[in-house]
Parts: structure tokens; C-alpha cells; sequence
């Protein structure tokens, strides 16, 4: 049965709005509002991630998108369907990767994969080629006769992104798509990602408390206290914080000062040295230092990091916050133990 | 705010998703074939749903016998097989649904919410599945009825699958509501114990339901169990040759107030009781906060 009797244009995704479009989204639970009245638009083919300790409500949004909450005010569309009002079509267009593992271990990947093609009605005729094409996009083909209980961590949560892509959505939402993996798991989990992002022209929307996490994305919104406090593209967000910097410390500090002075560098006198300011700390470290004229003792060179960022608008470090990060990192080691 | 570079490859084409009832029943039948192969693969779980019963049949059923004798020509563990195979797809049937609280302690239950698909329909996925794996339960409990000392037809042997499942789809459904009011796996166990038990020990699964004490007699004609648990010995016994006397001994009706209840309205009750906890299993398994 087809659904003939609605109007074609609002069965499909509409690829000119943006993929995600947020307005004055609010949530509450009861006395506590978790997010205040965001507003954001995600583009079409984007990787956009919300960064922010656990509890700034980015779990909570993630969940409003997804149709698995229902908004206490303001609106949201993704792929261009509302997400109260039109919560089928919403789900049959997102992909969803969750914190925590949703794959039944007793079943092999590919019969993960396959239940999860009924699911979303991928048509039958399309579901082996489907299957084999996001095996392929995560690199596990050759392990995909096996039972997901003989999987990794790194190696499941992979299944999980594969199988998020199985039904073509146009949205990806990953909610903190490494968290209890090691380094070299979530570099690969990047790859994949990427690849995906590249081969499929999915737009991607992740959550995450890792700094390095986020710099993969193209846009950054940082979330604390269900708020919206800076959102932009990682290096416009370094930027709006302070310039790079080049710390000095030299035998003679006043002489150091005068030299760079009289070269036009913008230099402070610190507790330490000296400390100059300029665009690009790489290629300015050897002229400041060549300008300096007195023999150098240090030389420490610092460009902000998101870690700045973060700091400079929310008034403390991301990495004090770890009460979830823990906890879920314990439901997958369980999860893995079943 | 900032533009972004669309990527260089054009998206893949959307996947034109299949809809309506052809869905739906794809849908049901891989949620009903995942109970299966979840069923097979766990030999320990058949295991231990034949044992229990195997105890009862053999260590009650002889154990009793020799206290209840022989009574025209039929001893107690005929009597008390039926029962005994109901027993196995009840608890088959229960712990089937019990996989629902598995799944959602371990997150693929909200896979499955999260599916555009109407619940209902996963719903009665899972009970077909947790009915057909409790019916090939009791199925294998046929093997038994040789050592026992019943007789087994081809025509008996298709009315009591098609009775195992009547009762295994009502008991699922009974579990998948139960379920879906607990989260947490060790409630399930207790819940089991203090439901299950008392509902299978006041069946007349173990015992005939006849010159029982009435407050006894009251709650197990409250129970559903025994409404399934009767058409069940019915159509077992009206296959063997038994005496007048031991039909009497062992009787198989259950009476309201004197009135024997005919064989249909005993399987009437079983349907609403299943309808019911289906309907409101659908309501318990919630998608949204």
C-alpha cells in the first residue's frame, strides 16, 4: 500500500530548507527547564556539534529532535518536517546513534542491520545491497556474520552509525558518538564519519564534552544551562577569544621589549617575560625571536583551543564536569559484558 | 551566522520507504522471527523450561500417585500431565515477554520504539514471536505423554497446539504488560515470583478444581489460567478411554455456582483476557517523555 492520497511534496524531504531548524525550543521537567528557548538552523550536508558539559541540556535537545521528547515551547523541524506534528516522517528521515548501545548481541550485525531495515521499510529488494553498501562505510564487512556480543566497544558503536545510515536519512544525529572509547577507536570513528558524510551527503548532528571531538565539526554551538552561549565555525571561535600568543622570557626583558617594539610587535610585559600578540603563532615564532636581539632563555607559543574558548564563556573547564561520561561508559562495558 | 561548503558528492537518493500494512506485517514478522532466533540460540533457556516441568510431571505426578491411587484404570500423573505442558508454555510464554525488559535495559527496545512504526504493531510482533516459541515449548513436552501413559492422535495432537497457543499468545501478552509497567530486571523476578506461581498454582494445573474449600474454589475461578488450563485437559481426556468413574474422579469442567461452563466460553474468556492485556500493553510501552 503506498500513501498515494497525500500531497507528494510533503512526503519527501525538503532539500532547500535547512536541515534542521530550531526556534525557541524550551523543555521542562516540572520545576527544572533543561533548555531555555534555543534557536539554531543547522545547513543542508553540514557537521554541526553541540558542545557542553554534561546536564547543559544537550541530550535533552538531541531528544526533541529525535520525537523522543515532546518541546514544552517553540518549534523544530528536521528535514523539514515538524517534529510534534509530523513525528513519523521525522523518524523514517533521521538516523539516531544513542549514548548508549541499542544492538541485540545475540543477533549477528547483519541481522541487527536487517531488522533495522524492516524497521524504517527499507524496501526488500534494496536491503542486501543497503546492508553491504554501510558495511562498507564502516568498515566492517568481514565481521559481519558474526554475533554482536563477540564485538568491541569501538567496533559496536561503528554497527550502530552503520545502521543509523541503513535507511538513507537526511540527518544524523550522534549523541556523544565516542564517549568510553580510546584514542585511536574514535579516530577511526571519525574516518567513518567523514567518509559518510563525503559518500552520502548527510548532514551530521552530534553532542559531545570533547573538545578534540568537536573541532571536526564545521560549525560549534556550546550549550550550558540549556543556553545557546557562542555558536561558530571552530577557528572563528578561537579567534573571538584572544589572538595567538608567543611567551618570552630572554637575559634582558626591557631590551627584548624595546627591540620588538620598535619591529611594530604588539608585546606585554607578564610575570614571566614577555608575551606577544600576533595572527599566527607558526610562522611569526622564528621572526619574533630573530627581532628579539638579546639572547632567548624560553620560547612557548600558544594558539587558544576550545578549551579557551569554553573557558572564556562559561567561567570554567569542560574536563571537571565527568558524572555522565562515567556512567555511560559503565552501561557500555556492561552492555559489552551481556 | 556562517555558510557551510555542501559536501562535493550529490546524497544518495532517499530510499522510497515502504508503507502502510505491507510494512507493518514485515514488521511483525522480523520481530517474530527475532524471538525465534533468540529462542534457538539460547539453549540454556529451553533447558530450563523443560526441567521444571519434567520435575512436576515425574517427582509430583508418581510422588502423588501413590497417595491418589489408581482410580478407573487413570492415575494422578495422567491427570496432572496437561497441566504440566501448560505449565511449560505459560512459563515460556512469560519469560518471552520478559525479553522485553531486557531490551530495554539493554537500549534496543528503544530501537524499536524509535522505528516509524506503530506500536501495536511491535507489540504484536513480540507476542507471536514469545506464543510460538512457548507453543514449540509445549510441543516438545509431547514427547512425554508416551511415558505417561496418554494417548496421542494426529487430530489431538493439532487441538492441543492450536490450544498452546491460544494460551501462550493470552500469557504473553499478560507479560508484555507487566513488563512494560517495570524497568528493571530484578523487579520482573519478584514480580514473576508473586504472580506467576500463585497464578499457575491456582489453575488446576496440579490439581482438580472439584470439592475444593469455597474461598479456594472463589480465587481460582478468578484466575484466567484456568480457563485456559481446562479446555486443555478436556480435549486431552476425551481422547483417552476412561472409565465413567475415573471421568468423575478427575473431573475437568469448571463450575460457577454449580454451572459446568461450556468449552466455548472458557476460550472466550481467554480471547478478552488476551485482548485486553494486548490493548493495554500497547498503552504501557510509552515512546515519548
Amino acid at each position: 500500500m503506498t500513501v498515494g492520497t497525500e500531497h507528494p511534496t510533503l512526503r519527501e524531504p525538503d532539500l532547500t530548507r535547512p536541515a534542521v531548524e530550531v526556534r525557541g525550543l524550551t523543555k521542562s521537567y516540572g520545576d527544572l527547564t533543561a533548555v531555555k528557548g534555543i534557536s539554531f538552523d543547522v545547513a543542508q550536508g553540514e557537521i554541526f556539534a553541540f558542545l557542553g558539559p554534561n546536564g547543559a541540556g544537550k541530550s535533552t535537545t538531541i531528544k526533541m529532535l529525535c520525537t523522543l521528547a515532546r518541546p514544552t515551547a517553540g518549534s523544530a523541524r528536521v528535514a523539514g518536517f515538524d517534529v510534534v506534528a509530523d513525528a513519523k516522517r521525522v523518524r523514517r528521515h533521521i538516523g539516531l546513534v544513542f549514548q548508549e548501545q541499542t544492538l541485540d548481541d545475540q543477533l549477528t550485525a547483519e541481522e541487527n542491520l536487517r531488522f533495522h531495515a524492516v524497521l524504517y521499510g527499507v524496501p526488500s529488494d534494496q536491503v542486501e545491497s543497503r546492508i553491504a553498501r554501510v558495511f562498507e562505510l564502516v568498515a566492517l564487512s568481514d565481521r559481519r556474520k558474526d554475533l554482536v556480543s563477540t564485538y568491541s566497544g569501538g567496533m559496536a558503536r561503528r554497527l550502530e552509525i552503520a545502521r543509523g545510515m541503513l535507511h538513507t536519512p537526511r540527518v544524523l544525529f550522534l549523541d556523544e558518538p565516542t564517549v568510553g572509547l580510546d584514542p585511536q577507536t574514535r579516530a577511526l570513528i571519525w574516518e567513518d564519519i567523514h567518509r559518510l558524510r563525503r559518500e552520502e551527503g548527510i548532514t551530521i548532528f552530534l553532542t559531545t564534552h570533547y573538545m578534540d571531538e568537536a573541532e571536526n565539526a564545521e560549525r560549534i554551538a556550546i550549550i550550558d544551562h540549556g543556553t545557546i552561549i557562542a555558536l561558530d565555525m571552530p577557528d572563528a571561535l578561537k579567534a573571538s577569544v584572544g589572538s595567538d600568543t608567543i611567551a618570552l622570557e630572554t637575559t634582558d626583558d626591557d631590551a627584548a621589549l624595546a627591540a620588538l617594539r620598535a619591529d611594530g610587535y604588539k608585546v606585554e610585559r607578564t610575570e614571566e617575560g614577555l608575551t606577544a600578540y600576533v595572527a599566527d603563532e607558526e610562522t611569526a615564532v622564528g621572526a619574533v625571536v630573530a627581532s628579539v636581539g638579546v639572547p632567548v632563555r624560553t620560547v612557548r607559543a600558544h594558539r587558544p583551543t576550545l578549551d579557551d574558548v569554553f573557558l572564556h564563556y562559561t567561567g570554567r573547564e569542560i574536563r571537571d564536569q565527568h558524572g555522565e561520561g562515567t556512567v555511560s561508559m559503565f552501561a557500555r562495558a556492561h552492555g559489552a559484558r551481556r | 551566522m556562517t555558510i557551510v561548503t555542501a559536501p562535493s558528492t550529490t546524497p544518495a537518493p532517499p530510499i522510497e520507504p515502504h508503507t502502510g500494512v505491507t510494512g507493518e506485517l514485515r514488521v511483525i514478522a522480523m520481530v517474530w522471527e527475532r524471538e525465534l532466533i533468540r529462542y534457538v540460540r539460547t539453549r540454556t533457556r529451553i533447558m530450563s523450561g523443560l526441567i521444571q516441568p519434567v520435575l512436576f510431571l515425574f517427582v509430583l505426578g508418581y510422588g502423588m500417585s501413590g497417595l491418589v491411587g489408581t482410580v478407573g484404570g487413570f492415575n494422578f500423573h495422567q491427570f496432572v500431565y496437561p497441566g504440566v505442558v501448560a505449565m511449560s508454555v505459560v512459563m515460556t510464554a512469560m519469560f518471552s515477554a520478559l525479553s522485553i525488559v531486557w531490551d530495554r535495559e539493554f537500549g534496543f527496545l528503544r530501537e524499536m520504539l524509535i522505528a516509524p512504526v506503530s506500536r501495536a504493531t511491535l507489540v504484536l510482533g513480540k507476542t507471536l514471536g514469545g506464543a510460538s516459541v512457548a507453543a514449540v515449548q509445549g510441543t516438545i513436552m509431547l514427547v512425554l505423554a508416551p511415558l505417561v501413559g496418554i494417548h496421542l492422535t494426529p487430530l489431538l495432537v493439532v487441538q492441543m497446539i492450536c490450544l498452546e497457543l491460544l494460551m501462550a499468545v493470552a500469557m504473553t501478552t499478560f507479560g508484555v504488560f507487566v513488563a512494560s509497567r517495570i524497568s528493571r530486571m530484578e523487579s520482573f523476578q519478584v514480580v514473576m515470583q508473586m504472580l506467576l506461581m500463585p497464578m499457575l498454582f491456582l489453575s488446576g494445573a496440579l490439581f482438580p478444581l472439584n470439592g475444593l474449600p469455597t474461598w479456594l474454589a472463589f480465587i481460582t475461578r478468578l484466575n484466567p489460567l484456568t480457563y485456559a488450563i481446562a479446555p486443555f485437559r478436556q480435549v486431552i481426556f476425551n481422547a483417552q478411554n476412561m472409565s465413567a468413574i475415573a471421568r468423575a474422579h478427575f473431573s475437568t469442567t469448571v463450575t460457577w455456582f454449580g454451572w459446568a461452563l461450556p468449552m466455548w466460553l472458557e476460550l472466550s474468556i481467554v480471547v478478552i483476557f488476551a485482548v485486553v492485556f494486548f490493548v493495554l500493553a500497547d498503552r504501557g510501552l510509552s515512546r515519548t517523555e
